[in-house]
């Protein structure tokens, strides 16, 4: 009989147990099991709820930089020779401001064109007094300070002048979208936990197909971590698996729909198509999940593993 | 009482008990010196199986103090365990094989959880099956071996590392005389090479084979040992014993 060979690494049972014959202890049903696909499922909708989200983040940070030194001034007065007057006299007044980088008086002409919508061609401005418009971009960002200081300066020379910050128009909207923003966000954070929860569940129904493997492999030596490997690098193959495939049906659906809005030619729907780094984030999205799997993995069977002596 | 410097294991008033049912093992004591042969036998539920689930770390005791190869294994750290498994072969009652691995792979599954080279295993390997007889068997399943070709599988399983401890429960309980007599010449040649081996069984023929065993014998629950060899070894003997 020839004597074995047992290492003394074998005696510290720290050895690694890998290769093939290690992955054969636990038969792996593959894409014949569920793994792949609820993790494909769940990857392909982070990934369009990542990529809305920071579709939206665009749009959002690009309508904020353009509006954020915009301010408007109406010159309120309902007699057309005073109001002309007044406008004239701010737009005047704004020149020697130092905190104004531009002011244009918007054109009557413009301003019958922009009303023409709702008021007709004729643009009856006598019974329907419309406010003379001017617009100002400010060196700085338009905040409460900047806009009661114009009003200040303007008091004399325009008493009727209203002075808005154009950023304050869209706060409805900006809101509105950043709920939709945090809405992607808890899309992704539900869809990681969910995607974490059938990796557990998974885990825990191999364990219990295979527990008496475990526990032969483990009354033979087996470390805790050995066995944990066994199941990690199992889940490591699925969620990889499920994870191009996501990524591949989550990338086709938000390029499908990111050519459906830019066919709307709308130019705040421009601003919200992705850079290269919102495509690298959404690139990372399998990544995680693959990390995100093992890791649980790891530990639902490392917990389970810890309940043997 | 024997600190255990020297005993491969070391019991001391040990008992055991399930849940709050009522103790299976009471005040179990003893000795085992390296390179002996134990028996340890008694009637069905004396405690026979539950004595070698201490002694292979399955089980921690409820009482009682046990050393394994000088270290208290009751209060080591669960990470230091497997180290200690893999200084001992066991043979389970119900062979315990994996299913879907081959005999072969069965057999060497104590080498390669414990490292070794897919190369240096397949010689080892080959020649324990075919000393056990099922060199032509390598590549069957569990499910298609006989109960007794399962047995000797196990029993391969369990000598193949060459461990310090052997404990084999009821070894030759599936087998035929011819192959249970083949069977214990294994375990003593074994025991030869330095291997304390205790094993369980009800087959009295089987006490006569080795004659330089110890006899400990359990009744329901407690070790009978009336003039204190098992737990009071004499030095030399056990080290005569050991250089059998």
């Amino acid at each position: 009989m020839s004597k074995p060979p047992l290492s003394d690494a074998a005696r510290s049972g720290q050895s690694s147990f890998d290769g093939d014959k290690a992955r054969a202890l636990i038969p792996q049903a593959r894409l014949a099991g569920p793994m792949p696909w609820v993790l494909g499922i769940m990857v392909a909708l982070t990934v369009l709820a990542a990529g809305a989200g920071l579709s939206l983040g665009n749009l959002v940070g690009d309508a904020r930089t353009e509006l954020s030194g915009g301010a408007t001034i109406q010159i309120l007065d309902a007699d057309p020779a005073s109001r002309a007057q007044q406008a004239q006299a701010a737009h005047e007044a704004l020149q020697t401001m130092d905190i104004v980088a531009q002011s244009r008086l918007v054109p009557q002409d413009e301003l019958d064109a922009l009303l023409e919508p709702w008021l007709g061609e004729s643009g009856d401005t006598e019974t329907v007094p419309v406010p003379a418009l001017i617009d100002v971009r400010l060196g700085g960002p338009a905040d409460a300070q900047a806009i009661a200081a114009l009003r200040e300066r303007l008091a004399d020379a325009a008493p009727d002048a209203r002075v808005d910050a154009q950023s304050s128009w869209l706060q409805p909207v900006f809101k509105a979208l950043a709920s939709l923003q945090y809405l992607a966000l808890a899309l992704v954070l539900l869809l990681a936990v969910t995607s974490a929860a059938a990796v557990f569940l998974a885990a825990r129904s191999a364990l219990g197909n295979n527990r008496e493997t475990i526990e032969i492999v483990h009354l033979l030596g087996g470390t805790d971590g050995q066995i944990a490997h066994l199941f990690q690098r199992a889940v490591m193959l699925d969620s990889i698996l499920g994870g191009l495939g996501g990524l591949i049906l989550g990338l086709v659906a938000l390029l499908g729909l990111g050519y459906q809005f830019a066919a709307l030619d709308s130019g705040m729907v421009a601003s919200a198509r992705l850079g290269w780094l919102d495509w690298i984030l959404v690139g990372l999205i399998p990544i995680l999940g693959v990390v995100l799997a093992v890791t649980t993995a790891r530990y639902t069977v490392l917990s389970a593993v810890r309940k043997m002596l | 009482m024997s600190g255990g410097d020297g005993e491969v294991a070391f019991f001391d008033n040990v008992g055991l008990r399930y849940g709050t049912g009522k103790e299976i093992l009471t005040d179990v004591s003893f000795s085992l010196w390296p390179g002996s042969f134990y028996f340890l036998t008694g009637a069905s539920g004396a405690g026979k199986t539950s004595l070698l689930k201490l002694l292979y770390l399955a089980q921690r005791p409820s009482r009682g103090i046990i050393r394994m190869f000088g270290s208290d294994v009751i209060t080591l750290p669960r990470s230091r365990l497997p180290g200690f498994r893999r200084r001992l072969g066991v043979v389970f009652q119900d062979f315990r094989l994996v299913d879907h691995l081959s005999a072969f792979d069965n057999v060497a599954l104590p080498l390669r959880i414990a490292g070794v080279d897919e190369g240096e295993l397949v010689q080892p390997v080959s020649d324990m099956l075919e000393w056990v007889g099922l060199a032509h068997r390598a590549e069957a399943r569990p499910e298609t071996l006989s109960g007794g070709e399962k047995q000797r599988v196990a029993i391969a399983r369990a000598v193949i590392g060459r461990p310090d401890m052997l404990l084999a429960d009821e070894p030759t309980g599936n087998v035929d005389p011819e192959m249970a007599l083949k069977l214990m010449r294994l375990f003593e040649s074994l025991n030869r090479l330095g291997t304390t081996v205790i094993v369980a069984t009800h087959d009295v023929h089987l006490l006569q084979n080795v004659r330089s065993s110890m006899i400990m014998r359990l009744d329901r629950g407690r070790l009978a040992d009336p003039t204190g060899a098992l737990r009071y070894p004499p030095r030399q003997n056990a080290a005569t014993d050991g250089e059998r």
